[in-house]
């Protein structure tokens, strides 16, 4: 049973990542036509026919699809316009950056959220969850980049206590990383809260009191342990949004990583490179959802039956 | 605390009579006044502006709000560097927002819905497909993507509110289709059925009536984000393109001028903010009204 799941999720997974090559092979054919956009305007119409057959575009659109996945499978997008560096390569080198200020994000957003989730649940309609609330809601409602130009304003221009852009040591790591992990904070907090509300309302949570056992006990051993099983799906959606949001927090920090590299990219019509970080990304969120729902099973095995009754 | 006194915290959370349910809390009531506030003035902008929020005064540029020294009474929120009024451009801003968020949710869902229905309610081979696509749009970075589009099509308002239209859908067809799947195997549907109606009218006529809890709510909670992302479109500088006044852009604008004037990009920052919270606070009250079992 638990082996046909994970083999069926496995294929899966594989079909969703041909999805996203059909997409990202796509990107680059919606502008038209690739060459018009490495020649100069004033290229002679031999000389864009000649590159036209250089680069296979002459080729029926499903032959150059197949050439693309049988290259983007074994990691080769092509060489970046702009750089003249396999894409992969550059990609290589940011990841890094960006895998950190993610990790530091999320793990912030975590650090804060499930305590103040957990306690404001426990302490329903004290002070403590009134503030919790109020600060659910404006992490919800504060666009990334706004609160990015704010922490830049208060603690590098006006206090000084940290740089305001670059990446140079841990220091540098705090503002981007509190910028990036606010929404996913606001959003792990609202659910630790209402899953421990939920837990706490189950019947094992009234029977283990009625067996007197101490608060304490039911509320850290046993209510906490169930409330934290769906928060392990989250972390994987959460972290997709983070790479996601990365694209925005680099820009602002001028931290550099693979989001920075991408608007970049964009920016400089470099379509290679481009479809490459979009690829990349795209794999290391289907892989890590993989891993996720596959530990997720491993903690809670109902859910295998309940997805094969479907 | 004493021990009766600790437990008593943890006793079942009372359920609300559905006539308190009903009853707009504190938060419903500030979010619909916020939200009538943003649109009315975004409405009224023509109108109630001070200023042509293109008008460059170049000898009155960035000058703080009223209450600072060297602000300007006829200033209320200061200028920007190109001594443009904030205050009217933010006025302006608003339309923009609200239009473009509100046409884009508005795609989404028809796109989202049409195909959550599909998939919820024929299953089989038709929800493993859509089911797959949902997948794989999850797993792509949307602001890349929209980026990576709006920049090849070029920016413009209805470029921009295809690319997010059509990037976000995958949220309604997920929440449509897990609410299809319990709706028809409820007795209307199966009642309706066996009096002759066909699949397409059994969908319209009576399984999507039924499924437009889940939709109105997800549709507020996405206009919220819709705003955010197209400010975010319009910060990066692909949004719609200037001299029409964005929240977004003004913010970007701002940047530039972040340690001198801190007006700038901080006024449109809380305009995106308080229309964000209000829209969110009414999505969260038409929740707990409509349904509270919902998970959005």
């Amino acid at each position: 049973m638990m082996l046909s799941y994970v083999v069926r999720r496995l294929l899966q997974s594989l079909l969703v990542l041909l999805g996203v090559s059909v997409i990202v092979f796509g990107l680059l054919h919606l502008t038209g036509d690739p060459t018009r956009l490495l020649l100069p305007l004033e290229a002679r119409e031999e000389d864009v026919q000649q590159l036209r057959a250089l680069l296979g575009l002459d080729a029926p659109l499903w032959v150059q699809y197949l050439r693309f996945l049988s290259r983007a499978v074994r990691g080769d997008f092509g060489l970046s316009f702009k750089h003249q560096v396999p894409a992969v390569t550059l990609i290589a080198q940011t990841l890094p950056a960006t895998l950190q200020l993610t990790a530091a994000g999320l793990g912030l957003a975590l650090v804060v959220a499930i305590p103040a989730g957990i306690l404001a649940a426990l302490r329903r309609n004290s002070l403590l969850d009134a503030i919790c609330s109020v600060g659910v809601l404006m992490g919800q409602a504060m666009p990334v980049y706004w609160l990015g130009l704010l922490l830049i304003l208060v603690f590098a221009v006006g206090l000084g206590w940290f740089p305001a852009a670059g990446r140079d040591g841990l220091a540098s790591l705090v503002l981007p990383a509190t910028c990036l992990g606010a929404f996913s904070m606001a959003r792990i907090a609202r659910m630790a809260r209402s899953g421990m509300l939920e837990v706490l309302a189950q019947d094992y949570v009234r029977t283990a009191r009625a067996a007197g056992l101490r608060a304490f006990v039911v509320t850290y051993k046993y209510a906490l342990k169930n409330a934290a099983i769906p928060l392990v799906t989250i972390i994987g959606l959460e972290f997709g949004i983070l790479l996601g949001g990365a694209v925005i927090t680099e820009t602002i920090f001028a931290w550099p990583g693979v989001g920075r590299l991408a608007v970049d990219a964009i920016f400089s019509r470099d379509y290679p490179l481009v479809q490459a970080i979009v690829a990349v990304l795209a794999t290391l969120f289907v892989l890590i959802n993989l891993l996720v729902d596959l530990i997720y099973t491993h903690l809670d095995p109902r859910i295998v039956y309940v997805r094969q009754a479907r | 605390m004493t021990a009766p006194a600790a437990s008593s915290a943890i006793v079942l959370p009372a359920i609300p009579s559905a006539a308190a349910r009903r009853r707009p809390s504190f938060r419903a009531i500030f979010g619909i006044t916020v939200l009538l506030l943003m649109t009315g003035t975004a409405v009224l902008a023509p109108w109630i502006a001070p200023w042509d929020p293109g008008r460059q005064m170049l000898l009155k540029r960035l000058r703080p709000p009223a209450w600072q020294a060297r602000g300007m009474i006829e200033h209320p929120l200061g200028t920007d560097h190109l001594g443009r009024d904030i205050l009217s451009r933010i006025l302006y801003g608003g339309r923009i927002s609200l239009a473009v968020g509100v046409s884009s949710v508005m795609l989404s869902a028809c796109i989202g819905v049409t195909l959550g229905l599909l998939a919820g309610f024929f299953g089989g081979r038709a929800d493993a497909i859509i089911m797959r696509v949902v997948d794989v749009f999850l797993a792509i970075p949307y602001i890349l993507l929209a980026m990576g589009v709006v920049f090849a099509l070029g920016p413009s308002l209805l470029n921009v509110i295809l690319v997010m239209g059509l990037t976000r859908w995958v949220q309604f067809a997920r929440i449509v289709r897990a609410d299809v799947l319990s709706i028809r195997e409820r007795e209307f549907v199966s009642g309706a059925r066996a009096r002759g109606n066909r699949s397409l009218r059994l969908l319209l006529r009576h399984v999507l009536p039924n499924a437009l809890t889940p939709i109105i709510v997800v549709a507020t909670l996405e206009l919220a984000f819709m705003i955010i992302y197209e400010s975010a479109l319009s910060f990066l500088g692909l949004g719609v393109q200037p001299p029409t006044p964005t929240w977004g852009w003004m913010l970007s604008d701002g940047r530039n001028y972040i340690a001198i004037a801190w007006w700038l990009a901080t006024f449109p920052g809380l305009a995106i903010m308080l229309t964000v919270l209000a829209v969110n606070l009414l999505g969260d009250w038409l929740r707990d009204t409509l349904d509270p079992r919902l998970q959005v």
